[in-house]
């Protein structure tokens, strides 16, 4: 069972939806009113997941490696077009990166019991005060 | 055809001041590379190179460069390694120092 | 001058209490090597060949006396009496301890500076002209955009892990100084046809491995579009961009594999959403950070000293010839100090020397201080009447090296008496090079050249857009050195043609020797600057001198006795 990384510290994973892939998503035809978890890797096109933003609940992004920050990109970009629902980060993820995670509109991070064992909750929460110190919220405020 | 091994030394930097040393021959670590171990066996020295990495909390960037016996003296092979034994060509500073006192 | 805000020192001390955190963990062995090095790269801290090395941004080039004073401190007290200035305008220490370097860190941040990504896959501190808002041909000062853009990269959460590093360069003058188009991104302020202010944005240049010039992605670029512009040319390049192998991904290479057009077409199309990010408070502080670096308040005093200084003392006359430029106001000038005495290593002061311009700087430069990426300092801001009392008190310390833009100003990379990556020296090169010029007192003759040297393909040195470039391998274990000639830095950038085959360390200083002196054979004038004769005869000449053995030269080509020609390639060099 992978770990959920909060602003709170660790956490289990309750989500008990299926994740689909895209592919099958877009095969299922969906409607609105229906609520789907979507896994798509760090090089998916965010336009293409925009008309079905209304029917997902949760879109969670692949790491595969901690030195790969098209994840980062990714989310910002799907929360620039409009995206409400949950965004989570799954794999690879230091806990040095945890703020930049938030800043990019992710709500939490997914990692394995093994990386949870080699940077304990306690790294994590030290990098929990995301809001502060932050040029780019800064720069991006109303004038 | 087996391949001849290139007698090599041990070399890393020190973690914390970040000086060059060399495996010397009781197995200490040593600032000139004069008193390097020559490690004349293949499988020694790759058993000497594993130790160091694992030595993690002295050593930085452990590996293992060529060098031979010249004038009785073990002496790297090539040039990098030289500058690396002996410090920079501009200023007597690092093991130019050290060989100044 | 730019002053940190409450926000700023905030950053920068919660940066710096990490770093001491994580060096703890490092020392007491809860961080291993390889979960440290991302770390401490993002802090500056390298190690090279035979220590650690901290390299230290100066953002855009400018600084202070108190920044200065405090670099010279730092270099006394946890260095060996000296530092390095690079030609990205950082300062680098080349003897730290890693138990120290919490420590240097926090007095960096005591006087407001850092080693924020001097390093790592992200955006590096960015460049800018060194004679910014004192040379005469400027439309706009460029450091109040460099500021915004130090603020916006600064950790920004989007590109802190990018394929490769990327750099950024901006000048506000047409003859570019920043080499804009060597960059991953250059911007050259411009104003449209109706006179509003704007950038220039060029994408793709880059040195290294392979030397593209940068081509225009947008040639105007409205002032208040610039943070949402670029974030979308980072974005696209985030995405886009290969990251299976280090060597395809800079952003020339995409640039170059998707062709400039289908950038420009995602860049726009991104550009449209990414503009609502932004409400406002960029540009409110970008007028702040215009008023930030308002021009100095000008004294105005007589100089008739300095014109009878000028008759009476004849290094002074030399001194004030070669490395002072015109200031916009004219009673004042701008003054290089080279870091290139003959026989020194280029970019290279001591602490002494460090805080002698830090006082020059108080005293008579209206508290201003640049880095310049030819490895110089310059005081931008200093009036007629003071400049006999700064040569003199520069000579005191021997900084009064008359040689600006001639051969032994030479930009050289640290190369391999210092550097993990180079493949042979370069210091010792730009060394013998000076030396040689100097003895041969041919340095005024030959005027305007720019030498480049490089230890490696990274191209620190600049050597591809040198007038005469040079470039440090490893062949089969033994140093040799390729030559390229015509390269450009200028607006006018080019990269320089390969001559040929390359030269042992013993061959390549006569080599330079005939290329000079088949220079100085064929101008057409003595007005004609090397670069100009290059541009004229290309490359065949100097090739047919340079690959003839030194004894047929001698007896056949007269001329060159004119030329002091003694010691002419054949002339061995200590």
């Amino acid at each position: 069972m992978n770990v959920i990384v909060t602003d709170n510290g660790f956490e289990s994973d309750t989500w008990s939806n299926i994740f689909l892939t895209l592919d099958k998503l877009l095969l299922i035809n969906p409607k609105s009113t229906n609520k789907f978890s979507l896994d798509v890797p760090n090089t998916t096109d965010p336009k293409e997941l925009a008309p079905l933003f209304a029917c997902i609940s949760l879109i969670r992004i692949a790491f595969l490696n901690s030195t790969d920050g098209r994840g980062f990109t990714l989310a910002s970009h799907l929360r620039l077009l409009g995206y409400k629902g949950r965004l989570r980060a799954q794999g690879h993820v230091l806990a040095d990166q945890y703020t930049m995670a938030r800043r990019c509109g992710y709500d939490e991070i997914e990692i394995s019991i093994e990386l949870a064992d080699r940077q304990p909750e306690k790294q994590w929460l030290s990098r929990s005060d995301w809001k502060s110190n932050c040029y780019i919220n800064q720069l991006k405020q109303l004038a | 055809m087996a391949r001849k091994f290139t007698n090599k030394v041990l070399t890393a930097n020190r973690l914390i001041e970040g000086d060059v040393v060399y495996l010397g021959i009781n197995g200490d670590w040593v600032l000139d590379h004069d008193r390097a171990q020559i490690l004349k066996e293949e499988e020694f020295a790759i058993k000497q190179l594993a130790l160091a990495n694992k030595d993690s909390g002295f050593l930085v960037s452990p590996y293992l460069a060529n060098a031979e016996i010249r004038d009785g003296v073990p002496t790297p092979i090539h040039f990098r390694d030289s500058f690396r034994a002996n410090g920079p060509t501009n200023y007597n500073h690092g093991k130019k120092e050290n060989h100044n006192v | 001058m730019y002053s940190y805000t409450e926000f700023d020192n905030n950053f920068n001390q919660n940066r710096v209490d990490q770093f001491r955190s994580q060096v703890t963990r490092r020392i007491d062995g809860s961080l291993t090597e390889d979960e440290f090095k991302p770390l401490r790269l993002m802090n500056g801290l390298y190690l090279q060949l035979h220590a650690y090395m901290l390299r230290v941004a100066i953002p855009y080039g400018t600084l202070n006396s108190q920044k200065m004073y405090q670099l010279a401190i730092i270099a006394d007290k946890y260095d060996r009496g000296y530092g390095h200035f690079t030609t990205r305008q950082n300062i680098q220490y080349n003897w730290p301890k890693l138990k120290d370097v919490p420590d240097i860190l926090q007095d960096l941040a005591n006087v407001e500076m850092h080693a924020v990504q001097t390093s790592g896959n992200c955006i590096r501190n960015v460049t800018a002209d060194h004679f910014a808002g004192a040379s005469t041909d400027e439309i706009e000062d460029p450091r109040p955009t460099a500021e915004l853009i130090r603020q916006w990269s600064t950790d920004h959460p989007e590109f802190s892990f990018l394929g490769r590093k990327f750099k950024i360069a901006i000048t506000g003058s047409p003859n570019d100084r920043a080499v804009t188009k060597a960059h991953d991104i250059g911007l050259r302020m411009v104003r449209n046809n109706k006179n509003e202010p704007g950038y220039e944005v060029i994408i793709g240049g880059g040195l290294g491995r392979t030397p593209m010039i940068g081509k225009v992605l947008r040639s105007f670029l409205p002032r208040k579009d610039i943070l949402p512009y670029l974030e979308s040319v980072m974005q696209i390049y985030n995405m886009l961009g290969r990251r299976d192998n280090k060597y395809k991904a800079r952003i020339k290479i995409t640039v170059h594999e998707h062709g400039i057009n289908k950038i420009c077409d995602l860049v726009e199309e991104r550009f449209i959403i990414q503009r609502s990010s932004f409400g406002g408070f960029d540009q409110k502080l970008l007028i702040k950070l215009e008023k930030a670096f308002a021009a100095p308040i000008y004294i105005n005093e007589p100089i008739d000293s300095y014109n009878k200084s000028y008759q009476s003392d004849p290094l002074f006359r030399s001194f004030v010839d070669t490395n002072l430029s015109e200031h916009k106001n004219l009673n004042y000038s701008i003054v290089s100090i080279s870091l290139k005495k003959h026989g020194q290593t280029p970019g290279d002061a001591t602490s002494q020397q460090m805080r002698m311009m830090a006082n020059l700087a108080k005293k008579y430069g209206h508290d201003e201080l640049r880095i310049s990426h030819e490895q110089n300092v310059i005081l931008p801001h200093v009036h007629k009447s003071n400049l006999y009392k700064v040569f003199n008190e520069l000579k005191s310390v021997e900084l009064d090296t008359a040689n600006i833009g001639l051969i032994s100003d030479i930009i050289a990379c640290p190369g391999m008496d210092y550097c993990a990556l180079a493949t042979a020296r370069s210091i010792p090169i730009a060394q013998q090079i000076a030396m040689r010029f100097n003895q041969l007192k041919l340095e005024n003759d030959i005027g305007e050249i720019k030498i480049k040297i490089s230890g490696c393909i990274n191209a620190c040195g600049h050597h591809h857009i040198g007038h005469i470039g040079i470039l440090g391998l490893d062949r089969a274990g033994v140093e040799n050195y390729q030559i390229t000639l015509g390269g450009n830095s200028t607006q006018n950038t080019a990269i320089g043609k390969s001559l040929g085959p390359g030269f042992s360390y013993t061959e390549i200083i006569p080599a330079i020797e005939k290329i000079i002196y088949t220079y100085l054979d064929i101008r057409s004038s003595n007005d004609e600057t090397f670069l100009e004769t290059f541009n004229r005869v290309g490359l065949t000449p100097f090739k047919k001198i340079v690959y003839t053995p030194s004894e047929i030269i001698n007896k056949s080509t007269a001329t060159f006795a004119n030329n002091n020609n003694e010691s002419f390639a054949s002339q061995e060099i200590k």
